[in-house]
């Protein structure tokens, strides 16, 4: 036992190392794999095989575990008591929000923010009831992905990634900084964070249930739609609301 | 004075009033680019707003194109609040208000045809017209379920700049209600001489144009089995969508 863990650390980096090679190796081949075989490519998404196999990963996963959670969720608890539970997480998310709009010079969006959290945070009883929008003040949510995107960095290509969905390579180098941002991440105690996380999350999907088949109702090819939708609202981000046409090219 | 400069600054009046009560971001008291009111001209367009509420206001006869947004989105949310069958899903009573209060102000055929792109040309008038009209079942049942959702929602129009010899234009407004706001966007060409002055050709929810959002997926369809197969995708589309309903 003594000597099995005592080469378990000079295993262990040779294993990894391993690992990531055997992981990147897929993944080349895997994208090798996508460059043939992708019937309409699209200059935006040159991973499109890959991204594809993932979608349908992401999909089969919000059929047996997410959905159905999600539509109990609903059923179970009752509208006032979901509408406190998403006001309390977008109150976490306001502070995120009115740094980055600070960060991207937004006077108004960041005034807007830091009074949202503010307000709601007293007088709506620690955000569980959304005051400020009663008040009539604004939510502007953004993260540190867009305020990148303020600055110039370019989206990159569309990837998507297991379980959190659609994403550019931007969002993808800010997500670490993002999962700083979010306060869930910053609570002590593990249990009490992960039964958070959850909440949100099933929250989050429960929210959207009626949008999903909204979307399955209105696309002709799931994957593409997502896409063009998740691209065109992160162009129109970051273009201020007011972005040039794009050419009509193929 | 003849009577049309008055009548101009007495709408011009009104819609700023309109605007004032509608919009509290767009404070247009703070814009130094717009008229301010003088107290008179404030208390005669009061007066004829008063009068103007038994006889609805006619459509004026070179409505702009905000103006025209303004009136329609009123329009309809007015209808869809007024009628418990719309918000319910009434497939039925969505296509009798989008036939009567909206196509009219839609150049439908342009919306079609730059979404099915290059291949539009080569579709024979019948192609054409099955294209416009299955496209139009799969819009019409996919916002229907989307305007069961309207309760005490406002719209809300931002600033609008455009020159008056312009040919298209981008109207922007909000739609508020709880949570964040949602972007409502439309481009408009003009039509002279045929009446309706003003068009919609495309339309913006949340940074998403409509036309844009098709393309790419009647593209795939296209290159793959052609023209007729897109169109046998969207029948199938319809029919599965309806069996839902």
């Amino acid at each position: 036992m003594m000597r099995a863990s005592a080469r378990l650390p000079f295993l262990q980096p040779q294993d990894s190392v391993r690992r990531l090679a055997l992981g990147v190796l897929l993944v080349v081949v895997g994208l090798m794999a996508g460059c043939a075989t992708v019937a309409n490519p699209d200059r935006r998404d040159p991973l499109e095989s890959f991204n594809r196999g993932m979608f349908d990963f992401n999909t089969g996963v919000d059929r047996v575990v997410l959905k159905p959670v999600a539509k109990g969720y609903q059923a179970v608890v009752p509208q006032w008591a979901r509408r406190g539970v998403g006001n309390f997480f977008n109150n976490l998310g306001d502070v995120w929000s009115a740094i980055n709009n600070g960060l991207q010079a937004r006077g108004q969006e960041t005034g807007d923010s830091i009074g949202r959290v503010m307000v709601n945070t007293t007088l709506g009883l620690g955000g569980i009831i959304d005051v400020a929008s009663d008040l009539g003040i604004d939510r502007h949510s953004t993260n540190f992905g867009s305020t990148l995107g303020r600055w110039g960095v370019y989206p990159g290509p569309y990837i998507v990634l297991p379980l959190l969905g659609p994403a550019t390579l931007r969002e993808v180098a800010a997500l670490p900084v993002d999962q700083q941002g979010n306060m869930i991440t910053h609570v002590p105690d593990e249990a009490t964070r992960t039964g958070l996380t959850v909440l949100n999350v099933v929250d989050l999907r429960a929210q959207y249930l009626r949008a999903g088949e909204v979307v399955n109702g209105a696309a002709l090819d799931r994957y593409t739609f997502t896409r063009e939708a998740y691209l065109q609202r992160q162009r129109n981000a970051d273009y201020d609301g007011n972005p040039p046409e794009e050419d009509m090219g193929p | 004075m003849g009577t049309r400069p008055k009548k101009t600054w007495v709408l011009k009046g009104l819609w700023l009033l309109i605007k004032a009560s509608f919009s509290p971001v767009d404070n247009i008291w703070h814009k130094g680019t717009t008229m301010i009111l003088t107290k008179r001209q404030l208390l005669a367009t009061i007066t004829l707003m008063a009068a103007s509420v038994f006889t609805p206001l006619a459509q004026a006869e070179d409505e702009a194109p905000d103006a025209l947004i303004k009136r329609l989105s009123v329009d309809v949310l007015d209808a869809i609040k007024a009628d418990k069958a719309i918000r319910t899903g009434d497939i039925d009573r969505v296509i009798a208000l989008v036939d009567t209060r909206i196509m009219p102000n839609v150049n439908f055929q342009r919306m079609t045809a730059s979404a099915v792109g290059p291949a539009w040309r080569q579709a024979t008038p019948e192609q054409q017209k099955r294209l416009q009209d299955e496209f139009k079942t799969l819009l019409v049942r996919t916002y229907a379920g989307a305007l069961a959702e309207v309760s005490d929602q406002t719209i809300s129009m931002k600033p609008f700049r455009a020159s008056s010899d312009d040919k298209e234009v981008v109207v922007r407004t909000e739609v508020r209600g709880r949570g964040d706001p949602i972007q409502l966007d439309y481009r408009l060409e003009k039509t002279p001489g045929m009446g309706a002055g003003w068009k919609i050709y495309n339309l913006n929810v949340l940074g998403v144009w409509l036309v844009e959002t098709y393309r790419s997926q009647f593209a795939q369809q296209i290159n793959a089995k052609g023209l007729d197969g897109l169109i046998n995708v969207l029948v199938d589309q319809n029919k599965a969508n309806a069996k839902k309903a």
